[in-house]
């Protein structure tokens, strides 16, 4: 069944646009995570063109973090205050990586960028997911080494601007959280990824947040910064495809309910030493492609598109 | 020598008329609607002969019609980019911009279009896809340009968007022709001038042009209007579309799951 996508001009099967919709939704929902950063390169490979890839990225972000977000304000496990620093930085960075993006467009770097993005960033998460969930399922195994020191005193301690974050329990400096979200903001922009990827780390060991609040807190700042940098894509590139969206949302939403089925079976060291495998083998997938001499070296952009 | 002083009159009298080509086109419009999956168009019509030379025609003398169809899409700018290893990294690294190029093109005729038509003929009415692309000449004095054109051409004609139908017109007694041309499913909206050739020794006897007009319909239209025209609103939609749809079904399947 092959659909028009009136802002990508292209037709697409609409069986391949669920199925991806539902394949990253069963792996967000098994694993926990937005799936922006397999949505994006998987639209690029059925012939996407990159800026309606990105903008329509951020969007379907938004569609796969709204029930996370709703269940986590639910839950009270949403630090707002936390939420709202990274949200200021993320704005910042979201308005910073779209000026960033049209001006790679304009130099015609922005495909390379983006897959160069995506390799050093999914390698390092990567690698450091895998190095740390086996390590964990290594702990878990033997019972009898000893917890790591809740609190440490580090540099992110010694900056100005301190806040009190009363629900993650933190009397810390806001620079630290504004630049993540500075930094989660262009990769959302750039990569039409929500960055959770990132933020979550970040979060946990830079700025020594109780992981409880941890997920909850990033949605909320994904899905504002997410939804910012769709209005902001549409407003200046005129690329958000709303039927591309459509299709991906209810593939997506759909695949997470099946995935969260699955997830609930599965150990949790388990399923990270999975996830962090999935995420070296895009990695790698990406990086080929830009190493392995393509088939055709030339490629058309219209201009002004 | 009374038949001759009566044709004579005849012509002197009578419009002058040379052979024509007189074209139609099964459908003049194209609706890009959301399951638009391409466009099959019939181009057809007749040749009108030159009484006069048709009456003194010598049988032997073998100068037989053909016909060439083209098919042309909005003309864009773009730009051909190629790919260089850099550091080990396949990238980016030339680009030549081609100012108006057609975004589709096809060319159906009677016989190869080397047999049929001279390359100055070709030049002239910029009939064969090259010319198309770049009939500036530019090229000529710049090998860089022509080596992107080429495959600019290669490209699109691996993704149908230019096609080279040889044999594809079919001539009927020399007076009724028609062809089937396809439109693939990736179409840019506009007019797609249509152009028949009644060719004849190499020239180009007689031109007939028509056109297509390919347009968004439907939602497509709305949605498509909508992103250009109220950007923000069409920003607003989609977010609401998103939440709406990722609320909705997650409350349904918790729904579901409960009850």
């Amino acid at each position: 069944m092959l659909i028009y996508l009136p802002i990508a001009e292209i037709s697409v099967n609409a069986l391949v646009l669920l199925g991806i919709g539902g394949g990253v939704g069963m792996l967000s929902g098994m694993f926990g995570v937005g799936g922006g950063f397999l949505i994006t390169p998987l639209l690029f490979f059925i012939g996407i063109p990159p800026a309606v890839a990105v903008a329509t990225g951020a969007n379907q972000v938004v569609a796969s973090s709204i029930s996370g977000v709703l269940a986590h304000l639910r839950r009270k496990t949403v630090d707002l205050r936390m939420g709202t620093v990274l949200l200021v930085g993320g704005l910042i960075g979201s308005t910073g990586g779209i000026w960033l993006f049209r001006w790679l467009s304009a130099l015609g770097q922005v495909d390379l960028f983006v897959q160069l993005a995506y390799v050093l960033f999914l390698g390092v998460i990567g690698i450091l997911m895998l190095q740390e969930s086996l390590r964990a399922w290594y702990r878990s195994t033997k019972p009898n080494v000893p917890r790591r020191k809740l609190h440490k005193h580090t540099w992110v301690h010694s900056l100005p601007l301190k806040m009190k974050f009363r629900v993650s329990g933190l009397y810390i400096s806001v620079i630290p959280p504004v630049l993540v979200g500075m930094a989660v903001g262009v990769l959302s922009a750039v990569m039409g990824v929500g960055g959770g990827f990132i933020m979550v780390p970040a979060m946990i060991y830079m700025l020594g947040m109780p992981t409880k609040v941890v997920v909850g807190t990033s949605l909320y700042q994904i899905i504002f910064v997410t939804g910012y940098t769709t209005v902001a894509h549409a407003m200046t590139s005129y690329s958000v495809d709303v039927l591309l969206a459509f299709f991906l949302i209810i593939g997506g939403v759909i695949g997470a309910q099946i995935g969260t089925q699955i997830g609930v079976r599965l150990k949790a060291e388990q399923l990270r030493i999975l996830l962090a495998l999935l995420v070296i083998a895009v990695c790698i997938k990406v990086a080929l492609d830009l190493l392995v001499q393509p088939s055709e070296l030339y490629s058309i952009r219209i201009v002004g598109r | 020598m009374r038949v001759l002083l009566l044709a004579m009159l005849l012509v002197s009298v009578l419009p002058a008329r040379a052979n024509e080509i007189i074209g139609a086109l099964s459908q003049n419009r194209v609706a890009l609607t959301a399951n638009f999956s391409g466009s099959e168009i019939l181009l057809f019509g007749a040749i009108r002969r030159d009484p006069l030379e048709a009456y003194f025609e010598d049988p032997t003398e073998n100068r037989p019609f053909d016909v060439v169809v083209v098919i042309e899409g909005p003309r864009q700018t773009v730009a051909v980019w190629r790919k260089e290893r850099r550091a080990g990294i396949w990238m980016n690294t030339d680009s030549v911009t081609l100012t108006s190029v057609p975004s589709f093109y096809a060319v159906a005729t009677t016989a190869p279009l080397s047999d049929i038509i001279t390359p100055e003929t070709d030049r002239e009415f910029r009939i064969s896809a090259p010319q198309a692309i770049d009939g500036t000449q530019a090229h000529e004095t710049d090998p860089q340009r022509q080596v992107f054109s080429e495959a600019l051409q290669r490209i699109r004609e691996q993704a149908d968007q230019y096609q080279s139908l040889d044999r594809f017109v079919f001539l009927d007694r020399e007076i009724l022709f028609r062809a089937n041309v396809r439109l693939p499913a990736n179409l840019t909206e506009g007019a797609y001038t249509t152009r028949m050739y009644l060719v004849r020794d190499g020239g180009v006897v007689s031109q007939f042009r028509t056109a297509i007009f390919v347009r968004k319909d439907g939602l497509e239209r709305w949605i498509y209007q909508l992103a250009y025209d109220h950007p923000f609103l069409y920003g607003l939609l989609a977010l609401a579309i998103a939440l709406i749809a990722g609320w909705g079904a997650s409350a349904l399947f918790r729904f579901v799951r409960s009850g």
